[in-house]
This record gives structure tokens, sequence and C-alpha cells, in this order.
């Protein structure tokens, strides 16, 4: 990294933890919001930008980490607890995910996790003794953490910074391990990462298992942030904007989620009157994008630059 | 038996619908390697424009229908392909799968806030009377639309193996370089193509809006069914597609019946997965070779 970058990186951590003092009560939620989509979308990064695993499932492990916390914290458990079990439970689940990611590629593997969004949305609706049906479950607390309580937005907005930034910082760091190099021989071209030695299978695993996890993070976040966890939000659509989130942000760009998470939840969010118009234009957009800068829009300056 | 029977009839009715949505779907990745997530909201489009020339402009069905197949033609057929597809397909199949993501969700919010987020009611174009079989009692539109469905598709395949035309464009679909240099115009069989997705997605609509009701996001059960249908029937072979198309739709009323309401689609998804992980190729589909 450059000194500027550096500079402006350290710019931008001050920037978050001193936004409360400039919001209202309703933006910093959405400012929390934000940190969630953002967990979720770094690891959905690592799994479609970094590893090349297309992943059209993401919602359902959010919504398995929001479940989870859920019933947790109305059983009284410890929050640290709660987004460790969180994210163990995505873990193991996006684990067992990778598995088809071993015999189908590409398209088939997006219908295949696609299916597996449908299925889990089906059970969050149907199994009413647990996840409350419908309805959903309500009511959930925000937490105390060793007596701190975080039951105000803006104290909970700090700490969904605070587990952005550590998560971000193992991110940047398994990135630039081994791992991470392994990452991109496996979505560059498989057979031959194959063929130099990589374990293929353990790494497309490890892809879709801690892309899972971070999800599973962010679902635990967002049970008590919400106070609601309903069916709804974790639809294959939200799956689907979190896709287009990674992709309009610039996939496999460390940055990008953060970007690509203002342009497709914060600004709905907040432009709640003119938000159908917005999606209307955004969909379109979408397509346009695609045709010229398919590299998202982290990748404008690198585009310019070479005029 | 008899509750079995009907629900079977009617089963193969919504199938044969998802049928007809899920061969487009088939054509159009058999011609280009086009993976349309946007099915859905193709069928939703022509369903609003009939309602359009029948409400405000007064025509009658038959002028209706018409006029929005050639509309189909026009935008989503001969549009799609040359906005759309023909710069994003050097690209590969994902980045014309996010912009058909991108359209999916561009159509519908344009419908909601350009014209309404309300439901609303289609003419059947069949008696809505039952027929009684041998003590079974069947509607008349189940008939219709299963013998209408079966023509439309048994044409569609009819044309693809005994034409000249629909041969050259199978000869692009499994080998576009060996095709022209035989002398096919490959561009123009692609274009083929997708005028046939356009027009079945135009009579798709027709037939399921009766049922479903015009509302703008009545594209995603539809598209999401045709999906189902054309993988677990084999998404490179379009006869897989009627075969997959009457599976989920008879799959689905009988588990809704027996089973749980809840779990209505959930059989027929948990053979969707079963058949990409176990054969991803479909039930009646041929293995594609993996390239370096």
């Amino acid at each position: 990294m450059k000194p500027w970058q550096l500079l402006a990186l350290a710019a931008g951590v001050v920037g978050l933890f001193l936004l409360p003092l400039g919001l209202r009560n309703y933006g910093m939620y959405v400012a929390a919001l934000w940190c969630v989509y953002v967990i979720a979308g770094m690891g959905l990064n690592l799994t479609v930008g970094y590893a090349g695993q297309i992943s059209l499932g993401q919602a359902a492990f959010l919504g398995i980490g929001a479940y989870t916390a859920g019933l947790m914290a109305k059983a009284g458990v410890p929050f640290p607890l709660i987004v460790l079990a969180s994210a163990s439970l995505c873990f193991v689940i996006g684990l067992a995910l990778g598995f088809p990611a071993l015999r189908v590629q590409h398209h088939y593997l997006a219908f295949a996790t696609l299916g597996f969004n449908m299925l889990c949305y089906l059970v969050f609706r149907n199994e009413e003794w647990l996840t409350g049906g419908t309805f959903g479950l309500n009511g959930i607390p925000r937490p105390d953490i060793l007596g701190w309580p975080f039951t105000r937005t803006a104290e909970f907005y700090k700490l969904s910074v605070a587990v952005m930034l550590v998560l971000a910082a193992l991110m940047a760091g398994l990135l630039r391990s081994p791992w991470g190099r392994a990452f991109a021989a496996l979505r560059d071209n498989p057979i031959r990462a194959e063929s130099v030695g990589i374990n293929t299978t353990f790494y497309t695993l490890m892809a879709f298992a801690i892309g899972a996890a971070y999800a599973g993070v962010a679902g635990a976040l967002f049970a008590p942030l919400v106070g609601l966890v309903e069916p709804a939000s974790f639809s294959t659509a939200t799956s689907l904007s979190m896709l287009l989130m990674v992709i309009v942000g610039g996939s496999g760009r460390f940055f990008g989620p953060a970007i690509g998470a203002v342009i497709v939840v914060l600004l709905p969010e907040w432009l709640r009157v003119a938000a159908d118009w917005y999606l209307a234009i955004f969909g379109l957009a979408i397509v346009v994008m695609m045709v010229w800068l398919p590299g998202g829009l982290l990748s404008l300056p690198d585009r310019l630059a070479r005029r | 038996m008899t509750d079995f029977l009907q629900l079977v009839i009617s089963g193969t009715a919504t199938g044969a619908c998802y049928a007809l949505a899920a061969l487009g779907f088939t054509l159009l990745w058999q011609a280009s390697g086009t993976i349309n997530f946007a099915l859905g909201e193709m069928i939703m489009l022509p369903a609003f424009t009939m309602l359009f020339f029948l409400g405000p402009a007064g025509l009658p069905l038959w002028a209706a229908f018409a006029l929005t197949v050639v509309a189909s033609l026009v935008v989503l057929g001969a549009g799609f392909k040359a906005l759309v597809v023909d710069p994003l397909i050097r690209h590969g199949v994902i980045p014309l799968v996010i912009a058909t993501l991108g359209l999916s969700i561009g159509f519908k919010n344009l419908v909601r806030v350009g014209y309404s987020a309300q439901v609303f009611t289609f003419p059947s174009i069949f008696p809505d009377e039952l027929l009684d079989i041998g003590g079974l009692r069947v509607s008349g539109a189940d008939i219709g639309t299963v013998v209408l469905a079966l023509t439309v598709a048994a044409g569609v395949q009819t044309f693809l193996s005994r034409t000249l035309t629909g041969r050259a464009m199978q000869a692009v679909a499994q080998n576009r370089d060996a095709a022209r240099v035989l002398g096919i115009n490959a561009g123009r069989m692609v274009l083929y193509a997708f005028l046939i997705n356009a027009a079945l997605a135009a009579l798709t609509a027709l037939l399921v809006t009766p049922v479903y009701l015009a509302k703008f996001d009545m594209g995603d059960t539809l598209g999401l069914k045709a999906f189902y249908a054309a993988i677990i029937g084999g998404f490179n072979n379009s006869r897989g597609a009627l075969l997959g198309g009457v599976i989920v739709g008879v799959l689905e009323n009988l588990v809704g019946a027996y089973i749980s309401p809840g779990y209505k689609e959930g059989v027929a998804l948990v053979l969707f997965l079963l058949v990409i992980v176990f054969r991803p190729q479909g039930l009646l589909g041929r293995a594609e070779e993996r390239k370096v």
C-alpha cells in the first residue's frame, strides 16, 4: 500500500466511528445495516470474486445466522458465543454446499446454490415450531457485552463497525497469505491449479465455508439490529442483490462490497419514496454496466488510466 | 383415485405452461449460451401489454394477442438479442446471467411504478365449465391448455427436427463454426431462436395469466418453475423441457394435496437439486464436456 492510500484508509475508519455525531437514529440504523451487508458481501466476494465459484445462496447463510442468533439471544446466551455459534454453523453448512461445487461448475453451480436458497427459505417459512413461520421471531434483544450495553442504535452501530473492521482485517490477511494465491489460481484456471499441486477440492470447499461463515456473523448482527427475523429477508431476491452488490462494486476487489452495499442496500433504504423508480433504473443500469464496465465501479480508475 | 387423477390432470395443465416457458429457455441456451434470468418478466410484460390492448385500447382478445406477439417479437426477441445478448455473449455465461438479473429487477419495477402494483384479472380463452369424463370432473380450461401447449411444443419440435431451417438452427447450436463452414447463416439462426422464445413467452402469458393473475411480480414464480422444468428435463434438449414441465406441475399438485401445502414446491426443488448434483445434463440431456 502507498502512504496516501494508508492515510485515506485511516481517515475512512475514523470517519466511520465519527458518523454517529452527524446522523439521527434512523440514519444510524441504515448505516449499521450497511455494515451487516458489507460483512456478508465480503464473504461472498471471497467465494465469487477471489475463488471464482458463483453463489446465489448467500442470503440463506445470512438467514441461518440470523435465526440462530435470534433463538440464542432469546434464550439469553452471551453475544460473543452467539457470533461464534452462527459463524460455525454457517461454516459447516457452507462446507456441505461446497460439495456440489466440486461436481458442477459455472451456471449449474448458480442453479444449485439458488435451489439451496429456495430450500432454506421454505424451511424458514414452514417450520413454525422453530422459526415462527411467516411472522418470524420478534423482540430479539440487543446485547450486553461484559456489562457494556449496546441497546442504543448508535452503540450498536459502533459494535457493527468494529466487527466489520476485524473481519476485514482477517480477510486482508487471508488474501495476502498463500491461501489467497491458491484461491486466485482456482478462479483463473482450475485445471492448471490442480496440475501445479494445489488441492482444488480443499480450497473450493474453504471458499464456500469461509464465505458462509462471514454471512453467519452478518446474520448474528442482523437479528439484534432489526429485532425481527422473518423469512422474507432471506429470499432468493436478497441473494441476487448480494451478488449484484459484489459485481457492481467490482468482484475480486477488496473494497468492492463496501461500495456495492452503498448502491444496492443503502440508497434504496434512504430513498424510500423514490425507491421503486430507483430499483427500475438500477436494474437497467446493471445491464448497461455489464456491457460497458464489466469489472464493476472500482475498475473505473484503471479503465480511465488505460485510455 | 378420482381425486388423484384430477390432481394429475390439473397438474399437467400447469406443467404444460411451465414447459412452454422452459422450451424457450432451452432454445436460447442451445442457440446462444444465454441463461435468461428475466424469463418470468418476459411472460409478465406480454401479459400487461395484452391488458393494455384489452382495456384502454378496447380491442378483442385475439387482436390484443396478435399485437402483443408482434411487440414481443420486436422488443423481447430482436431487441433483447441486439441490446443485451450480442454485446455480452463473448464475455461468457456469468456476465449475461448478471445482466438478465438486472433486466428482471428493472422490468418488474418499471411495471410497478410506471403502471400499477395491483393485481389484475385476465380473460380466459377457454370456456369456464366443468366437463364430466367417466366420473372425473375436469375443467375445460385445463384440457384446452394441455392440448394447446402440447400442440405448440410438438410444433416447435417438428420445426426443429424436420425443416431445413430448424435443422440449421440445431447445427448452429451444436457447433457454430462448423455450421458456418457449411454455409449456414449462424447469426440469423440465433435470431430465430430469440424470436421463437419471445413468441412462446407471449403464448405462455395468454395461457397462465387467467390462473396466475397479472401482477408485476408474477414472473418470479413462473420463471423459477420454468427453470426447474428446463433443468430437470435437461436444458440442452427441447423434449426435456416438456417432460420437466409436466413433472414439476404434477408433483407440485400432488405434494400440495397429500403432503403439505407449505412444501408444495419442495419436492420439485429437491428433485431439481438431485438432478443438478448427480445428472447435471438433466433426465434427457447429453453431457457437456469440460474445456481447459
